[in-house]
């Protein structure tokens, strides 16, 4: 350790010019890649004089559909740095054999398996969720936005600040080399003495905060919001199953966020929740960790369900079936999702009864879930099935999840989890359900919802390309897991003795190289349908003939989303429309009242940033200051006045000609 | 499906055969009966379950092929969205399967829980009365494996032996964090927690070479946590344990705080002459002269704790793993001091063989906090009273 003096230890903290990783040169280009991508984005919004129209129109937004655009946007972004983790993974599990330790260091490869699954889950997965669910809730239930619409916008920014700190762990420090649920002691000051605890900690502290807000605030909305005539079982089934995931996110992240405020008084206090001595026990955060973390499988995976749902019921042309039993099944598991936590340690030895009572709650699982697939199969029984994307990726859903399904309830029997417990074979089951289940979910959501948030449908030749990818480069990523899980092999290993299981990583390496296609394609896809987006263009608003409410209004809907609110008479509210005979009214337009923007969420949030990034680094004045100016920002909002406006009735009438002009012009 | 589809994926699969039959599928043909009947679970798990799982992804193909949009043939209706039979069948189903998987998994579970000694050597050998089982003693090291047997007064490092067909207890515990103990072919796996005790009962049936390892990841040095656990005949493993008698050095307490520091891919060690509390004082947390160990601790705390007392025995904590920590905010680093040497300590925490065992009272609670019946005398005077109300024919 060199000496530093009092002034700089007061000023800096513990960072010094030796936490910047200088000595890493993967790291160092990295950065040079980021730093001119970034200049290169910088300069660009410069040059077209962007920046006051993203401040205005989207940055203090407080309109649910541009915030959950921005929330995609996050995910998709974050998608690339946890992909370029595991790819990184997958080489080095690839090169070292024989002796050779492949090209990653024990610090660096430790950093990045935790950094990949606390990416891959906070901040793509939850991103794109919320934004799905922030995207398509009001327009589904009727409503003109989300029931607290600056809270909206405070809590993307909380979640994006999250996401910022993380990755500024990549350039200055180290992240947390735990696994990706820093398990006590080795989370704890005596073992990671480091700052790479805390970046994880206060990571997941600022972003936890924007996930508990958007939970309350959508559960709200749904509740509180629906259109006249949406009793709650006429709601559409994304709706529903979002409604649960949100009754999840608002029971579940306040054990996140209580048991790592525990973990952090170990770490600045000194105090013994989870140390080895003086009465701390490990055991207990493991318990409680996983009272958030399993209810969080199950966060990411009912919305997916929702979207199968509206996507299997829309391209068959018909009724889903078994609604009734669909929402029963949603409504079981998430019940359930509560009761199985401890069988993700069976092997800490709690005991035949209580193992066995953890096992048979997690089958009791996938009976509902079992009910779910059968009323998918049923509703495209006797329908007219149109193979569009959201369609393919269902499908590919299907035939994929129930394999997943099936490793998972094989893991909940305690005694097969003793031999197959933290393998490649779990890791593989895991990824079987969140690629399968929750990405390719996303997947399906982003083509399907596409054109209502642009206005055009995306390009359908790199959209399958992407398809095919993702679907053949999963199997081939994770099968070789799966049968190396049968070997005995064990996750997070950084090399290995054993020669004849090179072959199997080399095939999940090529895997995970397929994958990386799709990632290409899909991002070609987007930019290719931006370009092409004329002949994409969807004037009607209802490109794929829909069920539910959002595909009555304009692509991309209004400020305002509806210029009446509508009356639902039937759970596909908007096909019953159709059905009726339902004429847009034309004239009689009122004022609309709306929320104004304001950028109090994003001062707070970058004020956020700096209190974590002082917390983490001891830099306590800085930790102090930005806390008083939190504090003075939320103040100062509440003496905000200009919260709202009315959007004129001349205007909307206006807009509603436009769209009128349009919809005769498309037929 | 076009026949050159068909063809293709032939051709795809046939060298994945081919790799899968030089594989080592430890996890699904091991030489342990305890590994081997978990085996048989995964194997009924998941015959019960392709019942279900095969017809469903085949109605997924044959229903998406049937009703594709282009197939005017097939039958569309469109409203239809519920029939109650079909829903009992899709709802019966999966109950019925898991019903089954359900009762499998209670038995499995109590047959094979790990702290169940052993009542078989495998399927056709019961274990008798004369076999004593052999103790072996686990500590998970950073990074690396200590195994002490106490029969014999020896103790190795990332090597252990035992011999065929006899059952082993083991007894395990860690030193710093978590990690997990596994031997694929042997048994299942069990964590080894530092401050805490897992146990695990298993048996070698076929004599061979086996690996093992930490299926926990413990930190930087987690790749390298691999042992070598050799299933040996009687005579073989008798020699086993004479090498490392002749070969071995001292393990006392000071040889363990030296070899617990922080090291990796360590290769074999042995020692002849271990300490025979050692196991105990790691569990306890008290290796370290002069070091309270937890079992006291735990004994004061539930007889009331020390009071202020209780503070006046801290010392400062010189060791901690690799070096001197405490959290920025923190007292400084602590430990507190023993008050009674570590062999009184643990005999402290022991039922005290000169006492008669008291029983303790199984029966229910009567009431809300009434007390145990039995635990407490009875208030004379109060029976007195509620006697004086009982009906008599006096």
């Amino acid at each position: 350790m060199p000496d530093t003096s009092p002034l700089l230890t007061a000023i800096f903290g513990r960072l010094t010019l030796e936490s910047i990783p200088i000595h890493e040169p993967i790291l160092i280009v990295t950065f040079i890649v980021v730093a001119l991508g970034g200049l290169g984005l910088v300069y660009t919004l410069y040059r077209y004089k962007l920046w006051g129209f993203l401040w205005r129109e989207w940055f203090t937004t407080v309109d649910h559909k541009k915030i959950g655009i921005m929330y995609m946007v996050l995910g998709i972004v974050m998608l690339l740095r946890g992909f370029a983790d595991a790819v990184m993974m997958r080489l080095q599990q690839a090169m070292a054999f024989n002796g050779s330790e492949g090209y990653l260091n024990a610090h660096h490869y430790d950093q990045i398996f935790t950094a990949h699954g606390v990416i891959m889950i906070f901040f793509v997965a939850m991103p794109l969720v919320t934004g799905l669910m922030n995207f398509v809730i009001p327009l589904q239930i009727g409503a003109r936005d989300v029931s607290f619409p600056f809270l909206n916008n405070f809590s993307f920014w909380m979640t994006a600040a999250g996401a910022v700190i993380i990755m500024i762990s990549l350039f200055i420090g180290e992240f947390a080399q735990t696994g990706w649920l820093a398990y006590p002691p080795l989370s704890g000051i005596q073992y990671s003495p480091g700052v790479g605890v805390d970046y994880y900690i206060w990571g997941l502290q600022v972003a936890g905060v924007g996930t508990t807000l958007s939970g309350i605030n959508l559960l709200v909305t749904i509740v509180k919001m629906r259109a006249p005539g949406m009793t709650m079982m006429k709601m559409p089934v994304f709706t529903w199953t979002s409604l649960c995931t949100n009754v999840l996110i608002v029971a579940t992240f306040p054990v996140l966020t209580a048991v790592l405020v525990l973990l952090s008084l170990d770490r600045y206090v000194g105090t013994n929740f989870f140390t080895n001595d003086f009465g701390g026990n490990p055991m207990m955060y493991v318990n409680l960790i996983w009272i958030w973390g399993h209810p969080e499988v199950y966060i990411l995976i009912l919305p997916a369900f929702g979207i199968f749902s509206e996507v299997v019921s829309t391209f068959s042309g018909k009724r889903l079936f078994g609604y009734t039993s669909m929402v029963y099944a949603t409504v079981v598991i998430t019940i359930l999702s509560y009761l199985v936590w401890l069988h993700h340690f069976f092997t800490m030895g709690s005991g035949a009864s209580v193992n066995s009572f953890f096992g048979i709650t997690t089958m009791i699982i996938s009976i509902p879930t079992g009910a779910k697939i059968f009323n998918w199969l049923f509703t495209m029984y006797r329908g007219r099935i149109r193979f569009e994307l959201p369609m393919m990726w269902t499908v590919a859903f299907m035939l994929t999840f129930v394999i997943g399904g099936m490793t998972g309830v094989m893991l909940a029997i305690p005694p097969a989890d003793f031999v197959l417990h933290n393998s490649l074979f779990l890791v593989a089951h895991f990824h079987n359900v969140i690629i399968g289940g929750v990405l390719f979910g996303l997947f399906a959501g982003i083509n399907y919802w596409f054109p209502k948030a642009f206005g055009f449908k995306l390009d359908d030749f790199w959209g399958k390309l992407s398809f095919w990818f993702w679907v053949i480069g999963f199997w081939v990523a994770f099968a070789p897991l799966y049968v190396l899980g049968f070997m005995g092999v064990t996750r997070r290993l950084r090399v290995f003795e054993d020669p004849s299981l090179q072959i199997w990583f080399q095939i999940a390496a090529f895997g995970a190289f397929l994958v990386a296609c799709g990632i290409a394609c899909f991002l070609v896809q987007i930019a290719v349908s931006i370009w092409r987006r004329d002949s994409l263009r969807d004037l009607s608003g209802d490109p794929w003939n829909g069920r539910t409410l959002e595909w009555a209004t304009s692509s991309p809907p209004p400020d305002y989303n509806f210029a009446f609110t509508p009356v639902i008479h039937d759970n596909d509210a908007f096909a019953d429309m159709k059905k009726r005979g339902h004429k847009r009214p034309l004239e009689g337009f009122r004022a609309i009242h709306m929320p104004s923007n304001t950028a109090t969420g994003i001062y707070i949030a970058g004020l956020s940033v700096a209190l974590a990034f002082g917390l983490i680094w001891y830099m306590w004045w800085l930790a102090a200051l930005s806390f008083v100016g939190i504090l003075a920002v939320s103040i100062a909002h509440t003496f905000n006045y200009h919260r709202d406006f009315h959007i004129p009735a001349d205007t909307v009438a206006a807009t509603e000609a436009t769209r009128t002009k349009l919809l005769t012009a498309g037929h | 499906m076009s026949p050159l589809f068909r063809r293709l994926i032939s051709f795809a699969i046939l060298p994945v055969l081919l790799l899968l039959g030089g594989c080592n599928f430890v996890v699904m043909s091991p030489s342990g009966d305890i590994a081997a009947q978990q085996r048989d679970l995964i194997i009924i798990s998941v015959v019960l379950m392709l019942i279900i799982i095969i017809p469903v992804m085949i109605l997924t193909v044959v229903f998406a092929m049937r009703y594709r949009a282009s197939n005017t043939d097939a039958p569309y209706d469109p409203d239809w969205d519920h029939s109650t039979q079909l829903e009992l069948v899709i709802w019966a189903i999966p109950l019925l399967i898991i019903i089954c998987l359900g009762a499998v998994t209670w038995m499995g579970t109590h047959l094979l829980d790990p702290y169940r000694p052993l009542d078989r050597l495998d399927a056709n050998r019961p274990v008798t009365a004369d076999m004593q089982p052999l103790e072996v003693q686990v500590v998970a090291l950073d990074w690396k494996w200590l195994f002490i047997y106490p029969e014999y007064g020896v103790a190795s490092v990332n090597e252990m032996a035992a011999p065929v067909d006899r059952p082993i207890q083991f007894r395990i515990t860690s030193s710093s964090v978590m990690n997990s103990f596994y031997v694929p072919a042997l048994a299942g796996m069990i964590y080894a927690m530092p401050g805490m005790e897992t146990k695990l009962h298993a048996v070698i049936n076929s004599p061979g070479d086996y690996d093992g390892f930490s299926a926990n990841y413990s930190g930087h040095g987690f790749s390298g946590m691999r042992f070598r656990f050799h299933g040996l005949e009687q005579a073989g493993f008798d020699e086993w344990v004479a090498k490392v008698k002749a070969d071995g050095g001292d393990l006392q307490r000071q040889d363990y705080l030296e070899l617990e520091r922080p090291s990796e891919n360590v290769p074999v060690q042995y020692f002849a002459d271990v300490d025979p509390l050692l196991f105990d004082a790691v569990r306890n947390y008290c290796v370290e002269p002069g070091k309270m160990c937890m079992s006291e601790m735990a004994m004061i705390d539930a007889e009331g704790g020390a009071g202020l007392a209780g503070l006046s025995n801290l010392l400062p904590l010189t060791y901690d793993k690799t070096a001197r920590r405490g959290s920025i905010f923190g007292a400084e680093p602590s430990f507190v001091a023993n008050i009674c040497t570590i062999e009184e300590a643990l005999a402290a925490g022991q039922a005290d063989p000169s006492k008669p065992v008291s029983i303790v009272d199984r029966t229910p609670v009567r009431g809300m906090s009434l007390p145990r019946p039995g635990t407490r005398p009875v208030n004379p005077s109060l029976s007195q009273t509620f006697g004086s109300l009982r009906p008599s024919n006096s």
